[in-house]
């Protein structure tokens, strides 16, 4: 499948295997269609604290950040990782939002800070699963086996020098590792090899979709866009009103104080039957929003889904209804993560 | 992608076998693996008389939903009740444990003007140039 200009594996053994082997064992995901920037110079770390709705300004050297990046009406251009190195950040962004992304904060950038794009410079593979730790034992410095989630370190991973990354989008524990594409191959075969005693399996977008829903993790395009506000996507917690003026900061201080008008919550379903992105949510029949992700869960064993609802009805185990176009699905609102016994460091 | 001899197909990536006068149906190989894993198929109740090209249901997967097709005419008279417990069945065997239907044809010999293996072979070899 092409996405973002990218050939992407959505599929190596099955969706629900690769979804399973991560869950219980390890799995390699090849994301280097992300997107990578630099940002250096003296101001590097306020200006992105001006970008950011997260706090750059509370960064470690070796500590990354999940953040949104709004616009002055509050709507999401985009969410990301912030890394903080001991001279310069780097910004992890959506493959899709590239060119949006990078032209948005050009447009912003101040005077004495630069901002580079080195995308084409940076392949991404993610180990994720409970056994990433036995993947990668003897094959990166024994530090960054012992980082907290998180945090990151810089070391050498099969022959290159590579960004160890305590993060990931699976709710398990993981490792995303960042390195020159000059020895994605190298790289690629010795984790291939290194996982094999371990089960890892290869693991394509679908797999990668079906983990992340189970987590409640927000997907840009379906789930967050240009037209919602970190607020109604209950990202609050990453909304940081009291460390200074940042874009959308007024917007988001009003939607504070008055209350949003919809949220977007978590649902399940009963039976086997799976909500989709576009859907139609109603309740008693009246319609009152819209299914922005939906999946059957492999490891819960049931269908579950995102969506934006009226606030009022936004509350834990309320009543709702999914229109597939040829039936009505019962669904109730249910609190995230819907998968709570993953492994990854809090 | 091989696709067995004894099945007529439909464009639509349905299969039917005549037996017994009774014509069972499901879908190919090759629609299970562009659905990826199986989780829910939607199935008509016994009883219910379908025109050729009818929707019959709609099978679910972890990554999408389809409708199904019936490639033929006639009346349902069983469906694959074992799908509810076993929806892999489908993709595990779909032109066995995995069939879905079976219908009383309106007309006889009705499969036997649908697609054989070899112009199957050649739609899907289309969909992927």
């Amino acid at each position: 499948m092409e996405f973002a200009g990218f050939e992407m594996p959505v599929r190596y053994s099955g969706d629900v295997r690769e979804h399973v082997a991560v869950r219980t064992a390890a799995g390699l995901f090849d994301i280097s269609h992300m997107g990578e920037f630099e940002v250096r110079g003296s101001g590097a770390g306020a200006w992105l604290d001006r970008m950011v709705t997260n706090q750059v300004g509370s960064l470690a050297v070796g500590q990354a950040l999940y953040s949104p990046m709004c616009r002055p009406d509050a709507g999401i251009v985009d969410d990301l990782l912030v890394y903080r190195y001991d001279d310069h950040y780097m910004v992890v962004v959506n493959a899709a939002n590239l060119g949006k992304d990078f032209s948005w904060l050009a447009e912003h950038v101040p005077a004495g800070v630069t901002l580079e794009d080195r995308s084409d410079e940076t392949a991404l593979l993610a180990v994720q699963g409970p056994r990433a730790g036995d993947v990668l034992r003897g094959h990166l410095p024994d530090a960054a086996l012992e980082l907290g989630y998180y945090r990151f370190t810089t070391g050498s991973l099969f022959g290159a020098p590579a960004t160890l990354s305590r993060t990931g989008y699976t709710g398990e524990d993981g490792f995303e590792l960042y390195f020159h594409p000059r020895h994605a191959e190298a790289v690629w075969s010795g984790l291939v090899a290194a996982g094999k005693p371990h089960g890892l399996e290869l693991v394509g977008l679908g797999a990668r979709d079906t983990l992340r829903l189970e987590m409640g993790y927000m997907l840009y395009g379906n789930d967050i866009d240009d037209t919602t506000s970190p607020l109604e996507a209950g990202l609050g917690w990453t909304v940081k009103l009291a460390k200074g003026d940042f874009l959308g900061r007024d917007v988001m201080l009003r939607q504070k104080a008055e209350g949003v008008s919809r949220r977007l919550v978590g649902f399940q379903l009963d039976g086997r039957r799976v909500p989709r992105h576009g859907m139609r949510i109603a309740s008693a029949g009246r319609p009152v929003g819209v299914v922005t992700s939906g999946t059957f869960g492999p490891s819960l064993e049931r269908p579950l889904g995102m969506g934006y609802v009226e606030a009022a009805l936004a509350g834990n185990g309320t009543a709702l209804e999914i229109e597939t176009g040829s039936t009505t699905l019962a669904a109730r609102v249910t609190a995230r993560p819907f998968y709570s016994r993953g492994t990854h460091r809090s | 992608m091989t696709f067995p001899d004894d099945v007529r197909y439909a464009s639509t990536h349905e299969w039917a076998r005549e037996q017994d006068g009774l014509v069972t149906v499901g879908i190919t190989g090759y629609a299970t693996d562009q659905l990826g894993d199986v989780v829910f198929v939607d199935l008509p109740a016994v009883g219910r008389k379908l025109a050729a090209g009818d929707k019959f249901g709609e099978i679910e997967a972890v990554k999408t939903v389809s409708d199904l097709y019936v490639p033929v005419a006639g009346e349902v008279v069983e469906v694959n009740t074992g799908l509810g417990d076993d929806p892999a069945a489908v993709n595990r065997d779909p032109y066995g444990a995995g069939w879905m239907l079976r219908l009383k044809p309106s007309e006889r010999e009705a499969v036997k003007a649908l697609l054989t293996s070899a112009a199957y072979a050649q739609v899907v070899a289309e969909a992927h140039p």
